[in-house]
């Protein structure tokens, strides 16, 4: 009965179901990913306006380009201090929201829902609500300030409160990712060094940094870059809200390679721009993936 | 004096508890805080809108006004377009990423490992790099403004491959020894024993991939070109910079297009922060 087994059609079935397996994802990603990697940077050697026509072969001048170009320096700037802004805000008060979920208490499914929801909720609509909480003269924000007596503000009408209103936007819609990562990584902790630490009088903060602390640390670092990454790429927020605007202020490195490429259809120069940011963000990432790989196992 | 100190040790966790419950109340309140001056917004006129000082609830609630933004915009299209391309590009990712995942993680075969690696490798690489070749493909293809446009580039992804590796990986042998030996071929293996065996894993994986596809943005935006055709994020926010000062509308609009995001989520949420806390994929 089992003699089917050895027939050399079965064999040869064996070998190829597979890679018939694979085909199918392999297939999409070869079309869809790394055949665009390579031929972006194919791109990015040519002076390549729009879609089809013209095009001639310079080199490494559209990197050049950018590299001393003004406006992509100010993009980088733009978004490194949208990154340096998030991540201490979305970070430490993610923590602190997790630590407060990490008791035994009723609830912590509502809280779950209510933190989660800026997260799920696209930055299109998000960006629109925003957009009229911060109106100056009709705006939420504003006439809660008023109320308490506080200061008003531009927002994001002035260039110079621009940026750390998007700040506040993207670490509100974060906080409850950084929640639920932190959350996991806590109730990882054993009870046992707690209860410990307990007998020999340790009290709330020692416990937290003698032994909440660093064992957290493969969380933190696996979140940390994380965050920059996903803050790094951050475009539809910025399309919602400013446009990159006002007076390029907001106008982060996506939002820069969108003009570049769909608007001004600068095809080549945008190709280097968008190599450019590969070269970071697979830095990142790759440090990240080491890290993934132990969070992942240790579940 | 004895009575007074068991009281204390039961009184002081529950203080505890009570403090926190306070604070992440009221956190809580700021976190949802935009989303209920979205619906109360949505629900006045426009007059009532530029009150100063503003009231929280409108008088009469003007359920006209979803009415009014449904008609401004083709809201009946954005919805349709995306959860056609939402439901075709799960499906595709369930189908591609089960194949894949059973073969990395049931079959030996020459190149497994290095393809592996090529599969991670895709995971590192930022999608901004692909938009301007793939828009250049679907010009190419003539699939600019098309379903195929939102559908095709999306059915395969990496993540789905891994979370389903991962869990098939513990299911025991035995299982598929006794099905190779009735002369079961691997594709009905995996239809027959793994995938029912998988329905948590699917389950989040489909969520995910659902809620991450209705939410894009930047695709949208540059391979659609035509109204009809749009994806809600980007038919919202198109709508939005028409729509001008028509608040109410906007947050009438906006709250069409977040309803059906926020109702998944709720009824899913156990599938959805297992599968962040799994891979760490925000969706």
């Amino acid at each position: 009965m089992s003699s089917h087994v050895n027939t050399r059609k079965y064999r040869l079935i064996e070998f190829f179901t597979p890679y018939a397996m694979l085909l199918p994802s392999a297939l999409v990603f070869a079309v869809f990913v790394i055949f665009p990697v390579f031929f972006s940077l194919y791109m990015s050697f040519f002076n390549w306006r729009a879609v089809s026509s013209t095009r001639e072969f310079i080199g490494i001048s559209n990197y050049a380009q950018l590299l001393t170009s003004s406006e992509f320096l100010h993009s980088v700037k733009v978004t490194f201090a949208y990154v340096a802004g998030i991540i201490p805000i979305g970070m430490g008060l993610g923590l602190v929201v997790a630590l407060l979920l990490n008791r035994k208490m009723r609830g912590v499914t509502m809280y779950r829902v209510l933190y989660y929801l800026p997260v799920v909720t696209a930055w299109a609509a998000i960006g629109v609500v925003w957009r009229w909480i911060y109106q100056p003269s009709y705006g939420l924000l504003n006439v809660v300030l008023e109320r308490l007596g506080l200061p008003i503000g531009y927002w994001l009408s002035e260039p110079e409160t621009a940026m750390p209103s998007l700040i506040a936007v993207g670490a509100w819609k974060v906080i409850g990712y950084n929640a639920v990562i932190f959350l996991a990584g806590l109730q990882n902790v054993p009870q046992e060094l707690y209860e410990a630490a307990e007998i020999d009088g340790a009290g709330g903060l020692r416990k937290f940094t003698r032994i909440t602390w660093p064992l957290l640390t493969p969380t933190t670092f696996f979140l940390l870059i994380v965050s920059v990454i996903n803050s790094f790429q951050n475009f539809s927020g910025v399309y919602v809200m400013t446009k990159g605007g006002p007076m390029e202020s907001t106008r982060v490195i996506v939002y820069y390679l969108y003009q570049q490429a769909f608007v001004f259809f600068n095809m080549g120069y945008a190709s280097a721009v968008a190599w450019i940011l590969v070269l970071v963000v697979f830095v990142l990432t790759l440090l990240q993936m080491k890290f993934a790989d132990n969070k992942v196992h240790y579940q | 004096m004895l009575a007074l100190q068991i009281n204390r040790r039961k009184l002081m966790p529950l203080l505890g508890n009570g403090i926190v419950h306070l604070i992440l109340i009221s956190f809580g309140i700021i976190m949802i805080a935009p989303f209920i001056w979205m619906v109360t917004t949505s629900l006045k006129t426009l007059p009532e809108v530029y009150m100063f000082p503003p009231k929280l609830l409108p008088e009469k609630w003007q359920w006209s006004n979803y009415i009014e933004a449904w008609n401004y915009a083709p809201f009946g299209s954005f919805y349709f377009n995306s959860v056609f391309a939402g439901v075709m590009v799960t499906l595709g990712q369930l189908v591609t990423s089960s194949l894949a995942a059973y073969a990395f993680s049931r079959l030996r075969f020459p190149g497994r490992n290095w393809i592996f690696y090529c599969y991670l490798g895709t995971m590192m690489i930022p999608y901004q790099v692909t938009l301007i070749p793939s828009y250049m493909l679907m010009r190419w293809f003539g699939w600019i403004d098309t379903y195929q446009a939102l559908i095709v580039p999306f059915l395969a992804d990496t993540f789905g491959v891994f979370l389903l590796r991962q869990y098939f990986l513990t299911i025991p042998d035995s299982l598929e020894d006794a099905a190779l030996i009735d002369g079961c071929s691997r594709f009905r293996i995996l239809s027959s024993i793994f995938l029912p065996l998988s329905k948590p894993a699917l389950a989040t994986v489909a969520l995910m991939t659902f809620l991450k596809n209705w939410n894009s943005f930047f695709w949208p935006l540059i391979a659609i070109n035509s109204m009809k055709m749009r994806t809600l994020p980007v038919g919202l926010v198109l709508f939005v910079d028409e729509a001008g000062t028509q608040w109410h509308l906007q947050m009438a609009a906006s709250v069409i297009s977040i309803v059906p995001v926020i109702l998944l989520f709720v009824a899913a949420q156990k599938y959805f922060i297992r599968g962040i806390t799994l891979t760490g994929v925000k969706g």
